[in-house]
């Protein structure tokens, strides 16, 4: 017998809350990039689960075009990450802080 | 029977995987770790019959992102471990946890019994899982064939673009 | 003939605008000459709308001509209108006759100032402000001609700008006319809230019903205006310095025409005084008590021009008494005859500082009845009639006040038969000194030749009273002769009006001779009605009275001609600094009033504006800052924390969304 929906989305969520926690928490910003990661996994997931559930292709369309955007995300991300922390090493989130007002 | 065990290995994986990122104290390892989420997640996919989008997740997931990572990595030289006890923020992890477990449990408690409440195959069947390619297929170039060809473009302006951040901006050698 | 009344005003307005436009083209005399003819032509036409009105009868003298609406607002609705009665056309007689004299002589006067036609143009704009104010229909239109009058005084006396005494005196008229025109704007608002109107007519006729309260309040606030217009106490202590301005104008508007707008004023409300007898009374003393104040500081005074001011205040209190004491046809019989006599005295003294090449300290003069025989012969008419030496006019009008004024209070008559003893005096002094008497101007070092007089502005201060300069602007300079000095006559264009004036004021009386059946005060009854006093005395009674008048007057210059002529009694003895200094009234309002108003200035601009208006606008921005600064700290930088608020927010959606659904 098949495993009901609704344990997939409740884990969906829970990996989505492990992914947001990480973020806020950790300040190595690739760390905090794979944090993101786990985010759109776990959304991936629950659009998956929704597919099945409500036996629609839509829904596993959706999945696609976000694997796709998340690929261009992390390819420019990672651009600027090195763009900006190329010249310190051992630079955090935190160290990047010219928006104090 | 084997449906549960499938799920609940790769359910545990997916959480050790997603721990172990948030936890590591080396970037490499949260790499890893998080290779080890999208494995199951992947595998999440194929019990629900969405073969195509599991292989997919495991070659540009798992075989280019994590990649990438890795590069950076390496050219950041950010090997060092981080000291996770010390936080500078303030208050910053005691609201973070609380505030994830709040929304955890503000969606748990939302859905309660209900989970879904939608339209059925507005946007065609699933089928019975053995054309899945097909299907998919047939769905993107016709439905949603605008958004494709966007899609498309946008990964021309990524390449683009990410050629450009990096690019040194030294001085131009003209002729003398 | 009556509809011409709109040109009586409109004449002398004419003139104003085509002085205004083209007086500097005209010159010098076209100019005056163009003036003079715009008040004859005045003059003219009040004769005739003055006949118009006499070919009516009794009560049916009532004639009101509107030109067009000037206020419409709501339940306010004030006209451009003339109200012609016995009480205006007798104003805008004497007005435009009076005015039309002086003007001729003006232009005698004037001749060879630079400023020559804006004289006429000021002088014309007096006329029509104050034609306005005696022939309008109501009471805003007044306080129009009241307001301009004011105006073309300060203009006027002030028109030798360039001297700081003569600017400092035009601003010191228009201030304390200023506290007067307070009183008339709140008496105003108080009528209309009263009656609902402010034309005379209606609202005469309701307000002489009003409550005592109400008619009181009213008949002292326009008091208060009439006394700064008319210089009584407290307010006189503009009309001497204004003694600064051109002789014409001392006689034109601070002697005949605009001191006189107050007691018309009050006389034009008689029936609100009628229906607060307690603010007659109060007007009556305050009336008296003025004359009394005035006529001692003038027995000390050496400027020719300053006693001829302060009798002008103390002639103003006589009419006041009159007003109080409901004797209202005498107050007008006096204002005419006195608009007759001191007119001649103003510019008889012009004549004499003209003569004199700018000489106005009477002790330097004495013995001019030779040298100056027209302007001696009209000043000593003049004289007489002011010190009430029948059958001058100003005899019959001076009794008839002080007949009512017994009627009335005998403590009223005591005072001003008193007065009536000063006036004779000082006036006889004035007299003795001018034209009588050994030559002063002879013997005295003569402070400066009329060129050096060009050269200096400032003349060295004349011994006592207050301060009177030599006029070194005044035209009259330019006939200065070098060498041996000599007064000379004036010229015909200016001893004319004098004899004419003399003229009137010798015969004035027969306007209302007692046993002449009284015409003047029976063409005005229709405008008094009830309010006038009907004296209850006896024919015997009222001789006795006339008898006592009569002989104070006597013995007031015989006394003087004991100190002055026959130097009985040294003059320094009668003559203490205190009178000549006015009482120090002056030094007093300064120390009381200005001292305190500019201290209180200066700390309100120092302490008040600097710290508390400009520190609250000042604080308003010090809060802001200070609160931007505070909330500046949520702006850490800190990308995570900026991360944490969005969770926050996520979770509070959520939990919102939660409770929503339970």
């Amino acid at each position: 017998m098949k495993v009901p929906g609704a344990w997939y989305l409740a884990l969906a969520a829970a990996l989505f809350c492990i992914g947001a926690v990480g973020l806020l928490v950790r300040r190595n910003v690739l760390v905090m990039f794979m944090c993101v990661e786990l985010m759109l996994n776990a959304v991936n997931l629950t659009f998956v689960t929704f597919a099945r559930m409500l036996d629609d292709i839509g829904g596993q369309t959706a999945v696609f075009f976000v694997l796709v955007v998340a690929a261009a995300e992390v390819v420019v991300g990672l651009g600027i990450i090195v763009s900006i922390f190329r010249r310190r090493a051992g630079a955090t989130a935190d160290d990047i802080s010219f928006l104090k007002g | 029977m084997i449906d549960w065990a499938v799920f609940a290995v790769a359910a545990i994986a997916t959480l050790a995987g997603a721990l172990g990122v948030v936890l590591s104290t080396h970037p490499v390892h949260a790499a890893l770790m998080l290779v080890m989420t999208l494995f199951a997640v992947a595998v999440l996919f194929v019990a629900q019959n969405a073969h195509f989008l599991a292989a997919v997740q495991v070659i540009v997931y798992a075989g280019a992102i994590v990649v990438l990572f890795l590069f950076v990595i390496m050219l950041l030289g950010v090997d060092k471990s981080e000291d996770l006890a010390a936080e500078r923020l303030k208050g910053q992890r005691p609201v973070a946890i609380v505030a994830g477990l709040c929304v955890l449990s503000a969606v748990l408690l939302l859905a309660r019994s209900d989970w879904v409440s939608g339209a059925r195959s507005t946007a065609g069947s699933l089928g019975d899982g053995t054309d899945n390619v097909q299907l998919l297929a047939r769905s993107l170039f016709t439905r949603y064939l605008l958004a494709f060809e966007i899609t498309s473009v946008l990964l021309v302006i990524a390449v683009v673009g990410a050629v450009v951040l990096v690019r040194r901006s030294g001085p131009m050698e003209l002729d003398q | 003939m009556l509809e011409a009344v709109w040109l009586i005003p409109a004449l002398p307005l004419t003139g104003f605008l085509v002085l205004l436009v083209a007086g500097k083209r005209l010159g010098d005399p076209r100019a005056g000459f163009l003036a003079t003819a715009m008040m004859g032509a005045a003059f003219l036409t009040a004769v005739i709308v003055f006949f118009g009105l006499m070919g009516r009868e009794g009560e049916e003298r009532v004639f009101t001509q509107t030109l067009f609406t000037w206020i419409n607002s709501g339940s306010f609705h004030v006209d451009v209108a003339f109200l012609v009665d016995p009480l205006s056309i007798t104003m805008a007689l004497f007005v435009t006759g009076v005015g039309t004299l002086i003007h001729l002589y003006a232009v005698g006067y004037m001749h060879g100032d630079e400023k020559f036609p804006k004289f006429f143009v000021y002088l014309n704009l007096f006329a029509f402000s104050m034609l306005m104010l005696v022939m309008s229909n109501n009471f805003l239109l007044t306080f129009l001609g009241w307001e301009g009058v004011g105006a073309c005084s300060y203009f006027l006396i002030s028109f030798w700008f360039d001297r700081p005494t003569a600017a400092s005196a035009g601003k010191k008229a228009f201030i304390t006319n200023r506290i007067g025109d307070f009183g008339f704007m709140v008496a105003m608002f108080l009528i209309f809230g009263t009656v609902g109107t402010l034309d005379y007519v209606p609202a005469l006729a309701a307000l002489g019903n009003a409550p005592e309260y109400t008619a009181s309040a009213i008949g002292l606030l326009l008091f208060l205006g009439a006394a700064g217009k008319s210089a009584q106490l407290p307010l006189y202590v503009w009309l001497p310095d204004a003694m600064e301005g051109p002789t014409p104008v001392s006689a034109l508007i601070h002697a005949a025409t605009m001191v006189t707008a107050g007691v018309f004023l009050m006389v034009r409300i008689n029936p609100v005084l009628g229906a607060a007898p307690e603010v007659a009374t109060f007007i009556a003393w305050v009336g008296v008590l003025t004359a009394l104040f005035a006529a001692t500081i003038a027995c000390a005074q050496d400027d020719i021009k300053k006693v001829l001011a302060y009798s002008t205040i103390s002639q103003l209190g006589y009419m006041f008494l009159a007003v109080g004491s409901g004797a209202y046809a005498a107050a007008i019989f006096h204002m005419v005859t006195h608009a007759f006599f001191k007119a001649l005295l103003f510019l008889g003294a012009g004549s004499v500082i003209h003569g004199m090449h700018d000489e106005q300290d009477m002790k330097r003069m004495g013995g001019l009845r030779k040298w100056m025989p027209v302007t001696s012969a009209t000043f000593i008419v003049g004289w007489l009639a002011i010190a009430g030496v029948p059958p001058f006019s100003g005899f019959w009008s001076k009794d008839d006040i002080l007949l009512n004024a017994f009627d009335k209070s005998p403590a009223l008559w005591a005072v001003g038969l008193l007065t009536a003893l000063l006036t004779a005096y000082y006036m006889t002094r004035q007299v003795i000194l001018v034209f009588y008497g050994p030559e002063k101007w002879k013997t005295a070092a003569r402070p400066e030749t009329p060129a050096e007089a060009h050269a200096e502005p400032e003349h060295e201060p004349v011994a006592a009273g207050a301060h009177s300069d030599g006029g070194s602007h005044d035209p009259a300079a330019a006939h200065g002769a070098h060498g041996d000095f000599k007064p000379h006559e004036s010229p015909r264009i200016m001893t004319i009006p004098l004899v004419i004036l003399a003229v009137l004021a010798a015969l004035g009386g027969l306007l209302n001779l007692p046993f002449g059946g009284t015409p003047l005060e029976h063409w005005l009854e229709p405008v008094f009605g009830h309010n006038l006093r009907q004296v209850a005395s006896s024919g015997g009674a009222k001789l006795v009275l006339a008898t006592l008048a009569f002989v104070t007057a006597v013995l007031g210059g015989m006394v003087a001609a004991t100190i002055y002529r026959r130097h009985r009694i040294a003059e320094e003895k009668v003559e203490p600094r205190i009178l000549q200094r006015a009482w120090l009234v002056d030094e007093l309002y300064q120390k009381t009033i200005a001292h305190p108003g500019r201290a209180l200035s200066q700390w309100l601009a120092s302490v008040f504006d600097a710290k508390v208006i400009d520190g609250a606008v000042n604080g308003v921005a010090s809060l802001v800052r200070a609160g931007g600064s505070r909330l500046r700290v949520v702006q850490s930088g800190f990308v995570r924390s900026y991360a944490l608020a969005v969770a926050v927010g996520a979770v509070a959606i959520l939990a919102f969304a939660l409770v929503r659904s339970l």
